[in-house]
């Protein structure tokens, strides 16, 4: 396009700097996630076997492995995901199917969605200690246990409960998007073979928004694997003896136990190969969890183009 | 089922502001601090004039919260002043300057940062840059707002990246033709016309990118040393809000002064983010209204 215009050197000065500053900035980005990474494979490599992935911590921290961290992130995700899809998901298909684009309602709840995305994690901590810990859980005790403390107290079920709010935006974007990407013609299609609104919604589009449905599940799930700063007052705990079995449980999270292993070690020499470890496993897996979202939402990008 | 975005977010504002209301009529609370005790000077006994400290779990209690303010506000100074200008440019590269098949790797990878959980981050900071540049700059305070500012950073650049980049490749094709029909060379088009253009939704990315910065917590827990030191220097120890949050909560007695202060700052966060974030909401509405017009 600027052809004519690269005979003239002054330009030519310009736009090669230009080009040159941009490109150096991208490149010093991209230099910062490799060291990062490559810095966490090469001190975590030595440590990393199946033992460490299967066998509890042993003498205060400095050896073993960090299994109880691995099942009580299964759990909490496990749990956040039964949570916070089908609440994501219901609310991506009225934004996008019922509600009219500029009710006042509509817009509420748009900046109720974004506000929820920019609220720091710690609030968050804060918020499921006073509302799940200290206000539902005892209403919880009351009525069930007759008064015996139970859930009145940080617990698997309420930092599960806190992680689905902070991940709500993500499967309501991350849906919507999908939603809004499929054509007109399927549910006009659908409707005119006498299908209802209900049938056409259930049927048709919430099946072609699957992939959609999938990104915003796997980049939850991301998000509920790292985050600390939300479950730290609300159940996890530094070392359990134990696996948790019960919904009223703490439990040992992958993150926090980076955070620990990183603080509040005695001998920061002797955790360091276990600690490097760790965050290999942790960066290891919100990586893969993230690439799949990348190639899910690219597939669906490519499958939805090629029906146009 | 749609409501319950709007439910989650007052039913936060609601039990965050429960917690933190004793403190402006509850006498036991006032016994501990009163909010004018928090904001302005105190003379405390042993010191010779009015100053502002917080520190919490000492015999006489102070709650001074100017510390916390100066210190979260130096370390999301610093982490902008790295952040905005990295990802500002890094956009503009990978929406402008790089070929199609370029972009397809370099604009996931630049948001793969995203997906390194802030606790890593922080890990990273703590473990790695600290020593780096305590040893370059021989600094005293091996972990300072330096340290916590530029790890910070790593963390609010995929933000003002992304959003960034969307604002660049919206701008609308008719504009730079024009441009460049009228004689303008490529940069004068990209710095004279793509750039006005796409600066409110700059304008956005950097508000969110701001939000972001003040309320992170285990990247400046973990790297910025955590002492209330009140002063200008980026080299010292500094505690910020969402730190203190995170480190004094557990120790504290239910319902007492202290954890009544802790929620106060929790709802001061949530308000600060919230209109941070509101303002930049609104500017990408109004860009994304303007621009389908546009183009």
């Amino acid at each position: 396009m600027s052809a004519p215009f690269k005979r003239c050197r002054g330009h030519w000065a310009a736009d090669t700097s230009l080009r040159v500053a941009t490109g150096l900035a991208t490149a010093l980005i991209l230099a910062v996630l490799g060291t990062i990474v490559i810095d966490v494979l090469r001190n975590g490599w030595s440590k990393l076997s199946i033992g460490f992935l299967f066998q509890s911590p042993t003498d205060g921290m400095t050896a073993g492995g960090i299994f109880p961290a691995i099942v009580g992130t299964v759990a909490l995700v496990l749990i956040m995901t039964i949570a916070v899809v089908p609440v994501g998901v219901a609310t991506a298909i009225y934004l996008s199917e019922y509600s009219s684009a500029n009710s006042k309602f509509t817009r509420a709840i748009r900046v109720a969605v974004n506000n929820l995305a920019g609220v720091p994690s710690v609030v968050f901590g804060l918020f499921g200690l006073g509302f799940f810990v200290q206000f539902v859980g005892p209403a919880v005790d009351k009525t069930l246990f007759g008064g015996e403390k139970v859930y009145a107290q940080p617990a698997l079920i309420w930092a599960a409960l806190t992680m689905a709010i902070l991940t709500m935006p993500v499967v309501i974007v991350a849906t919507e998007e999908a939603l809004r990407a499929i054509p007109r013609d399927l549910r006009e299609a659908s409707l005119a073979l006498g299908a209802t609104k209900f049938q056409t919604i259930f049927k048709v589009v919430v099946p072609q928004a699957g992939p959609g449905i999938l990104t915003g599940t796997i980049l939850a799930v991301s998000r509920g694997a790292g985050e600390v700063a939300p479950i730290m007052f609300t159940g996890v705990a530094y070392f359990l003896p134990k696996l948790p079995d019960k919904l009223s449980s703490q439990f040992m999270h992958l993150g926090n136990h980076v955070y620990t292993l990183a603080t509040q070690s005695p001998d920061v020499d002797a955790t360091k190969p276990l600690l490097y470890a760790t965050v290999a496993v942790l960066l290891g897996l919100t990586f893969s969890l993230n690439l799949a979202a990348v190639v899910v939402r690219a597939k669906m990008r490519a499958r939805i183009a090629n029906a146009r | 089922m749609a409501f319950s975005a709007i439910a989650a977010v007052i039913l936060i504002f609601v039990f965050i502001t429960k917690e933190a209301l004793p403190l402006l009529w509850s006498h036991e609370v006032h016994e501990e601090v009163t909010l004018t005790q928090m904001w302005t000077a105190q003379l405390w006994p042993g010191y010779d004039e009015a100053v502002h400290i917080w520190q919490p779990v000492s015999d006489i209690p102070k709650f001074g919260i100017w510390p916390l303010l100066v210190g979260s506000l130096k370390v999301a100074f610093v982490s902008m002043a790295i952040g905005v200008p990295l990802a500002v440019l890094a956009a503009l590269y990978v929406s402008q300057f790089a070929r199609p098949r370029v972009r397809e790797i370099v604009k996931p990878a630049i948001e793969m940062l995203a997906a390194v959980p802030s606790v890593v981050l922080g890990f990273f900071a703590l473990i790695v840059m600290a020593s780096i540049f305590q040893d370059w700059l021989q600094l005293e305070s091996r972990l300072n707002a330096l340290v916590a500012g530029v790890a910070l950073s790593f963390a609010l650049i995929p933000v003002v990246f992304t959003i960034s980049e969307e604002a660049f490749r919206a701008v609308p094709r008719s504009y730079v033709e024009a441009s460049t029909a009228l004689g303008a060379a490529r940069w004068q088009t990209v710095v004279r016309v793509i750039l006005p253009a796409a600066s409110p939704g700059i304008a956005a990315g950097v508000a969110l990118g701001l939000g972001r910065a003040v309320g992170e917590t285990m990247i400046v827990l973990m790297a910025s040393g955590n002492a209330a030191i009140t002063n200008l220097s980026l080299v010292d120890s500094v505690r910020t809000i969402p730190a203190t949050i995170a480190s004094e909560l557990a120790e504290v007695v239910f319902g007492g002064g202290h954890y009544t202060v802790l929620f106060f700052l929790g709802a001061l966060l949530f308000c600060i983010t919230g209109v941070v974030n509101f303002s930049g909401d609104l500017v990408i509405q109004r860009m994304k209204r303007k621009l389908g017009v546009a183009a």
